[in-house]
């Protein structure tokens, strides 16, 4: 026990003393969430959406043919409960809800005036946006086609609910996304270049030599990455409260608990790059290769994975952050609980199970 | 009677078909200094790794400190000390910092680290550098530490692989003063090396070549039985006939 603190502590020196990287660590996260202030639109097809119809007459019969006859939705009729609608959002199995009122065709041909209520995820602002737009364009295709017929001015008027971000705040979507990003570049490059450094150095051969337990270097190396990830985690989680507005709606314990996993994983990720490579060059390169690219394209943050050619959608599911920002998205801005995200927590755990298994194995080979 | 601290019998390790290491026997006694020579690609640093537990021994035996290298590898890790020929402490931690490191390692006790580096600072006359990051210490200063942390738990043995590489002769020299220091004291040291000069320092030593160990026996013996006026000729007269290449 003594030794791992003795050893513990001089990995603390190595990562504190190094101040060029010391000032990435903190100060890349802080700079991310200041210098952020884009978003991207994109197409989206095939989206989920839950249409219900207490009307049933020709009117929303013909609309709802011109929604499901378009390319970009995946109609499932039927007349759920508020309550239930809401739990379909929350675990993400629909992005849309039309609701056609009571009456509609006697309210538009009476009143000249009819509603229809459309809630959208705005969790996901460039999806959300994209399909709203779509639908209400489909709307008013149809009330031009009334109009062309009849003489009368109708008016159909959609009533749009933006639900979990009402403002519209693309920020909701970059905050969960960058977690990921930034613990995975912690604890994925920073852990192997520290295992390949002893390695190229000399000094982990004199480790091995030692009574110290290999194991027990490997433990060390992990434990001030760890704290450096959640005091990141803290200070993004802080920016985006303090400068962004954007509190978590979910479960603090909840979100770091998961955000744990994830650092495990990534340090696994880390462990096996830094035994697959010869020099801290080599393990930087992978580690941004199957990294930071992954992440970034497959992970869903900032291209929408419903888009993707299904071989892309097939291996986004291989990526862990993936997973773990379906994850944060859902604490952070659905404010859901533990029911509505296990499926993604048993993934997460899995791979790291599977990668850190793969690793100490290796690691183990190596060593006869 | 002396006493055996390293006994090998047919020790061998291949790699595929590549015999790094062909049927090693030999004996090191207590405090004794023992050269292993031999040219680049001879087996030397094999057989090392092999006695020292880094790699696996693929048949043969040897026993280090009364210790099967098979069975007892954690008990031999205990009573060894290992300096390689790469550099071998921390460039970013302070001399202090090491010597606390190392010593915390082999599980030495706060008072005794306390002691020990204190000793070992004023040994080698390093009191003043001692908050120093060892990256500002000159190489040979740095070598003269780094021996004197493999040694610092007062290990059986002590296994050094070309520990001089790249120093000027006079610290060199002093090197072995460490060196003669530690094996008066009962420390056996167990020395790899390319120089024929500090092959004349060892008590005994072996010369490898090809994987097999051709010549045994004290400097001034193997120069007699070889009729050579230096170690020099001893050694270039085996390794000529060496038919694999140095990597």
């Amino acid at each position: 026990m003594k030794q791992l603190l003795t050893f513990i502590r001089k990995e603390f020196y190595h990562v504190f003393r190094d101040r060029k990287t010391l000032l990435m660590l903190f100060g890349l996260p802080i700079a991310q969430i200041i210098l952020f202030g884009f978003a991207l639109t994109n197409e989206i097809k095939n989206a989920q959406i839950v249409v219900s119809d207490y009307s049933k007459d020709i009117a929303t019969t013909q609309i709802i043919n011109k929604i499901e006859a378009s390319q970009y939705f995946d109609v499932a009729k039927s007349l759920p409960s508020h309550k239930q609608i809401e739990a379909a959002f929350k675990e993400g199995k629909i992005k849309m809800a039309v609701i056609f009122p009571e009456n509609f065709y006697y309210d538009l041909t009476h009143q000249n005036k009819a509603q229809i209520q459309i809630i959208a995820d705005a969790s996901d602002i460039n999806a959300a946006t994209t399909l709203t737009n779509y639908v209400t364009a489909i709307v008013m295709d149809y009330q031009l086609q009334l109009v062309k017929s009849g003489t009368i001015p109708l008016q159909i008027v959609p009533e749009i609910r933006m639900l979990y971000n009402p403002e519209m705040k693309g920020e909701f979507v970059f905050i969960p996304g960058m977690m990921s990003m930034i613990m995975l570049l912690i604890c994925v490059m920073m852990t192997s270049i520290s295992i390949v450094r002893e390695k190229e150095l000399g000094t982990m051969e004199v480790l091995l030599v030692s009574p110290f337990q290999p194991l027990m270097v490997i433990f060390s190396k992990f434990v001030p990455y760890v704290i450096v990830s959640l005091i990141n985690v803290t200070s993004i989680l802080l920016l985006s409260w303090l400068l962004l507005h954007l509190p978590v709606k979910g479960s603090i314990l909840l979100l770091y608990a998961e955000s744990l996993l994830f650092i495990f994983t990534s340090l696994a990720l880390g462990l096996l790059i830094s035994i697959n490579s010869k020099t801290q060059q080599t393990a930087m390169f992978i580690s941004l290769g199957v990294t930071m690219l992954p992440t970034i394209i497959l992970s869903g943050f900032m291209f929408p994975i419903e888009n993707m050619p299904i071989p892309l959608q097939v291996i986004s599911n291989i990526v862990p952050s993936k997973w773990f920002y379906i994850i944060v998205r859902s604490i952070m801005i659905k404010g859901a609980g533990f029911s509505a995200i296990w499926k993604q927590t048993l993934i997460l755990f899995g791979m790291m199970v599977i990668i850190l298994g793969i690793s100490l194995k290796r690691f183990k080979i190596r060593l006869a | 009677m002396q006493e055996t601290v390293i006994k090998t019998e047919k020790l061998t390790k291949r790699f595929g078909d590549f015999i790094a290491a062909n049927e090693l026997t030999f004996e090191v006694y207590k405090g004794e200094i023992f050269g292993f020579l031999g040219a680049n690609g001879a087996g030397k640093t094999t057989a090392m790794r092999m006695l020292c537990g880094l790699s696996k021994p693929s048949s043969g035996s040897a026993t280090i400190a009364g210790f099967d290298v098979y069975k007892q590898p954690e008990s031999i890790k205990k009573n060894i000390g290992y300096m390689s020929q790469k550099f071998s402490l921390y460039e970013d931690l302070t001399v202090t910092e090491n010597i606390r490191l190392y010593a915390g390692i082999y599980g030495l006790s706060d008072k005794d680290i306390k002691e020990k580096s204190e000793a070992l600072l004023h040994q080698l006359g390093l009191e003043n550098e001692a908050k120093k990051l060892v990256k500002e210490l000159p190489l040979g200063w740095r070598q003269k530490l780094s021996f004197s942390v493999a040694v610092i738990h007062k290990p059986k043995i002590v296994f050094l692989d070309e520990p001089t590489g790249g120093v000027d002769p006079v610290t060199r020299r002093q090197f072995w003063d460490l060196i003669y220091d530690a094996s008066d004291k009962g420390v056996t040291v167990f020395v790899t090396t390319h120089y024929m000069d500090e092959a004349e320092y060892c008590n005994r030593i072996s010369i490898m070549v090809d994987g097999y160990i051709r010549a045994l026996d004290t400097p001034a013996k193997l120069k007699e039985q070889y009729s050579a006026a230096s170690m020099d000729e001893v050694f270039y007269g085996l390794a000529r006939e060496a038919k694999r290449k140095a990597d």
